[in-house]
């Protein structure tokens, strides 16, 4: 049988296998974690600061101590005194769990009640008397970082003035001298808003705290279990082998699953406190007004260029608004995440960055929304950019984009902030996009709308993404390096079992880890049980966010499969009575050279692995792998959008959305395909109405699902999807990671196609998100 | 207070507080769980349920409105251990990814079918306007819901 032929029927990488999960889902038996309900379990809920910035004067619990149903009412002061009123955040600051000396965000988390029921705790709430000195409120970053502004963290020792950080990447010289040399530079000043993860499913917990043996199990939504119980025992001070965290299914992460929140540690302690197993889960307020944001980025860019295109150096300055805590989620050396990928897929000599951070009296924790670590952003303002640079050279943006990319047989290439990029072919996707999208034609026919006053445009984004962190010198979080880990034990009848240090938020690794050991190994997917997240149970890794999980997890579960095979292979050689090089192997058999119908199957060499092992061979099929990438990998694709703007309105629809995604080589395309669906729609949800505001008070505009507006089935368009495949050198499987590509990349696809249409009128820029309101204004504006 | 339902053809009398919300009588005193809860403004559909075959929001109803009506959970939707074809359509086409607004979309789909057996693109979009979700961009959830329709329609040809 053919290799090929073989491998298909195994199900393996390539294919695409229906879901094993589903099965659960579709029943509604899946176990989330609000459906987790212990013996005697109590329930938390937390009151919350209805101010921006203010002084904690007092605050009296004892009406609501009193209060039918109520446990417990835990105040900043109760944590303080188990010194755990304070937490370290993922950025190196850190985060008050309840506050004790002032509030600092509105929706800050003040006291918590536990209680019998969980409308009985929520009325308990209300019972809390907390009496506020109201502070001045910072929303505007800029303000913030102004030398009088008032100290928003006056709690941190040496800190004068409200900058959470300075960074910079690149080379200032080398991009003023290209600066120098340019016919033309083109800028942008544009605001990234601040907008929100929104998984459907809230973020909580379970805590259930042993007193007597002081084992803490935490059912918890987390998509990063171990790393959670690393930090878990540095705030708490438990011994981290007390500490176990299960993840039961979650309901979407996208960035929003990543921090420590408050809750969960208030949780854990009244579970430690009362002996009890506590419940919190959030609400969707709560959820919108407090956990981790995403973007904020209010940015300026400069590109230089010649006259006929060439792209010569790019310079960005970049203030980002990270709330009232620096929470961000990213690697430790990386103080703006890796925005520094700001030179996309453009072979641009010199660049230089600069950014700094400000606190401001906003919720904390720039989270990466479907993003690995900011990249989004970059992105955005490479993309818009190149966008603006089309018009102002009178040249077509597909062709500017063309006559600077990073061409195929420059890679590895070394971009001018430092990262190496792995591999791409960059014009194919564009050229496949182009095609697919009918460009030309599409073209002459906006001509003829606009002669007619119609309002078409098309929009064009040629992102690069950089995913998979680490390698380990240069990656880690809060110091825990970003490698990823595959435990693998094939059992006696040549079933098995696959740990892996990754976490499922809906992903599909169930499946697709599975496919990677059936083509691996030979064994069927359907006989390879996939375990993730309980920490007792799964081997260490870093979780899944930044697309991390195919990179690295995916390449552990690669090399594990390989490393028992090898062992397979002796086996083989001693149950035929050959050598192991007189072996052949085709997916799940190992046969004779030569001899063909001499053949072991994997499944045989198993039971021998228990059962007849050769001399000297330690028993059993079983394995642990931790892998450390070599590199990232680099996604990429071209996105096309089609929009028509109604000029009387200012409303935009979008009319086709053709994705060409460039992810290496994918394990199962269905499930590739429906990470490009939801990034589209979120890049679309983004670019269109998601949007978290404040007023100048500091309220929060933007606290639920009626203010803000994500997007239903109703206005997302549909996708029509495409795939070039460049495989990574450096990953043993050649694939790249795919979760976010299409929220990464989509965003300036959109806007590029509202400014299309509106860029003759002379509109060259309306920040996200680009509501008819603006989109009217702006026409109306150009009109005058 | 006494309230008399009957949830996925079997009927239960349940002791509520009046204040108590269906979502919570189903999930937390009848113990399925299925129907989840995604925001607390009607704005999410995750909720979803059938009351006498209509789609409504179990968040923001109470559970005595509920009082000598039918209600049909995700639970109830798989008969005699046969799966629904809009629950075999959702996994086929892959309509669903972390499963957290699929059983609320799911019954949104299946009272659609009820009343239109052959619903375009834009009905389903329009039907399903009321149920978000964040993974899938809706496309094969759109895919799921007519592949759902053609195989119902081919069962009702058989039997008819
Ligand atoms: S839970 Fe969101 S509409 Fe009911
Ligand atoms: S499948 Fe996750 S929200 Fe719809």
């Amino acid at each position: 049988m053919a290799v090929a032929e073989q491998e298909r029927t195994v199900r393996g990488i390539g294919h695409s296998l229906r879901r094993h999960e589903d099965d659960r889902f579709i029943r509604g038996k899946g176990t989330y974690v609000d459906d987790i309900v212990l013996p005697g379990m109590l329930h938390m809920a937390i009151l919350r600061s209805p101010l921006a910035h203010a002084r904690i004067v007092s605050i009296d619990t004892s009406k609501a101590q009193a209060a039918e149903g109520v446990v417990a009412v835990i105040t900043g002061a109760d944590l303080a005194a188990h010194n755990l009123a304070w937490m370290p955040t993922l950025s190196g600051d850190t985060q008050a769990v309840f506050a004790t000396d002032k509030v600092r965000f509105q929706g800050q988390e003040v006291a918590a009640v536990v209680a019998e029921d969980p409308y009985l705790a929520r009325d308990a709430l209300q019972l809390i008397d907390v009496e506020y000195d109201p502070l001045p409120a910072l929303v505007d970053p800029h303000k913030a970082l102004e030398p009088d502004a008032v100290l928003i963290r006056d709690d941190k020792e040496g800190q004068t003035d409200n900058r959470c950080y300075h960074w910079e990447a690149g080379d200032p010289r080398a991009t003023d001298e290209a600066f120098a040399r340019a016919d033309v530079v083109v800028t942008l000043d544009t605001h990234y808003p601040r907008c929100h993860p929104s998984p459907m499913e809230t973020c909580g917990i379970v805590a259930d705290v042993n007193q007597a043996t002081g084992q803490a199990t935490l059912h918890m939504t987390s998509q990063a279990p171990h790393a959670h119980r690393t930090l878990f025992a540095m705030v708490a001070g438990l011994p981290e082998q007390n500490i176990r965290i299960k993840t039961p299914d979650i309901g979407g992460g996208f960035g929003n699953k990543v921090p420590i929140y408050p809750g969960y540690v208030a949780a854990t302690a009244a579970s430690l406190l009362l002996g009890r197993p506590v419940k919190w889960i959030e609400d969707r307020s709560e959820n919108l007004i407090s956990t981790g944001f995403a973007r904020d980025f209010h940015m300026h860019g400069e590109l230089a260029l010649t006259r006929d295109g060439e792209m010569l150096g790019l310079r960005v300055r970049l203030v980002s608004d990270n709330g009232a805590f620096y929470a961000d989620a990213q690697p430790s050396k990386c103080r703006a995440g890796l925005f520094h990928i700001v030179t996309g897929s453009y072979a641009l000599p010199a660049a230089h960055v600069v950014a700094d951070g400000a606190y401001t009296n906003k919720a904390p924790g720039g989270v990466a929304y479907r993003c690995s670590f900011r990249v989004t952003e970059a992105s955005f303002l490479i993309e818009r950019l190149v966008h603006n640079a089309a018009i102002e050279l009178g040249l077509d943006p597909a062709e500017l984009r063309r006559r600077n990319f990073i061409r195929p047989e420059q890679f590895p290439y070394t971009s001018a902030t430092g990262f190496v990029y792995d591999s791409g072919n960059y014009e194919a996707a564009l050229d496949l996009a182009l095609q697919q999208v009918g460009y030309d034609d599409l073209r002459e026919e906006q001509r003829r709308a606009r002669a007619e006053g119609r309002l078409l445009g098309i929009g064009i984004a040629s992102f690069t993404e950089v995913v998979g962190a680490g390698n380990h010198k240069d990656y880690d979080i809060a110091g825990i390096k970003m490698f990823d880990s595959a435990e693998l034990r094939v059992h006696p009848t040549g079933k098995a079992i696959l740990k892996i240090g990754v976490q499922t938020q809906g992903q599909g690794h169930e499946t697709t880890f599975a496919q990677i050991v059936a083509s691996e190994l030979g064994i069927p997917p359907e006989d390879v049980l996939v375990q993730y997240g309980d920490t007792d149970n799964v081997p260490y890794g870093l979780g899944t966010y930044a697309s991390r999980s195919t990179p690295t997890a995916g390449a552990a579960t690669a090399v594990i499969s390989r490393k028992l095979r090898d062992k397979a292979r002796q086996i083989a050689a001693h149950l035929l009575e050959v050598s192991e090089e007189d072996l052949e192997w085709d997916t799940g058999r190992f046969s004779v050279k030569g001899a063909p119908d001499r053949a072991v199957t994997i499944q045989d060499v198993a039971l021998a692995a228990y059962t007849n092992m050769p001399e000297g061979l330690e028993a059993g099929l079983e394995g642990v792998h931790y892998y450390d990438p070599p590199n990232m990998t680099f996604p990429f694709g071209t996105y096309v959008v089609v929009v028509e703007v109604d000029p009387g309105t200012g409303d935009w629809k979008v009319l086709r959305v053709v994705a060409v995604d460039d992810c290496g080589v994918r394990i199962n395309p269905m499930i590739v395909e429906g990470q490009i669906h939801g990034g589209l729609a979120e890049g679309f949800g983004i670019a269109k109405m998601e949007l978290i505001t404040f007023d100048e008070d500091g309220n929060c505009i933007g606290s639920n699902f009626t203010d803000y507006l994500l997007p239903t089935s109703w206005e997302t368009p549909n996708f029509e999807c495409f795939a070039t495949v460049t495989p990574s050198p450096h990953h043993p499987l050649g694939a790249k990671g795919v979760g976010e590509s299409a929220t990464v990349g989509s965003p300036a696809a959109y806007v590029n196609a509202v400014i299309d249409a509106l860029g003759h009128l002379g509109v060259r820029n309306i920040d996200m998100p680009v509501t008819s309101a603006k989109v009217w204004e702006a026409i109306q504006q150009a009109s005058r | 207070m006494e309230v008399n339902v009957t949830v996925n053809g079997a009927q239960h009398r349940v002791d509520v507080e009046p204040r108590m919300l269906l979502v919570h009588m189903l999930r937390d005193r009848l113990r399925l769980t299925g129907t989840h809860v995604g925001c607390d403004t009607s704005g999410c559909g995750a909720c979803t349920v059938l009351l006498d075959g209509t789609p409504v929001k179990s968040c923001t109803m109470l559970a005595v409105q509920a009082d000598g009506r039918s209600v049909t959970t995700v639970e109830g939707l798989a008969r005699d251990g046969q799966l629904h074809p809009i629950q075999e359509a959702f996994k086929e086409e892959h309509g669903l990814q972390c499963g957290f607004c699929t059983p609320g979309m799911m019954l949104a789909a299946a009272a659609l079918l009820e009343s239109n057996p052959d619903p375009g693109d834009e009905d389903i979009r329009w039907a399903l306007s009321g149920n978000i979700c964040r993974c899938t961009g809706y496309v094969n959830i759109v895919k799921a819901v007519r592949r759902a329709a053609g195989a119902m329609r081919q069962t009702a040809t058989q039997a008819g």
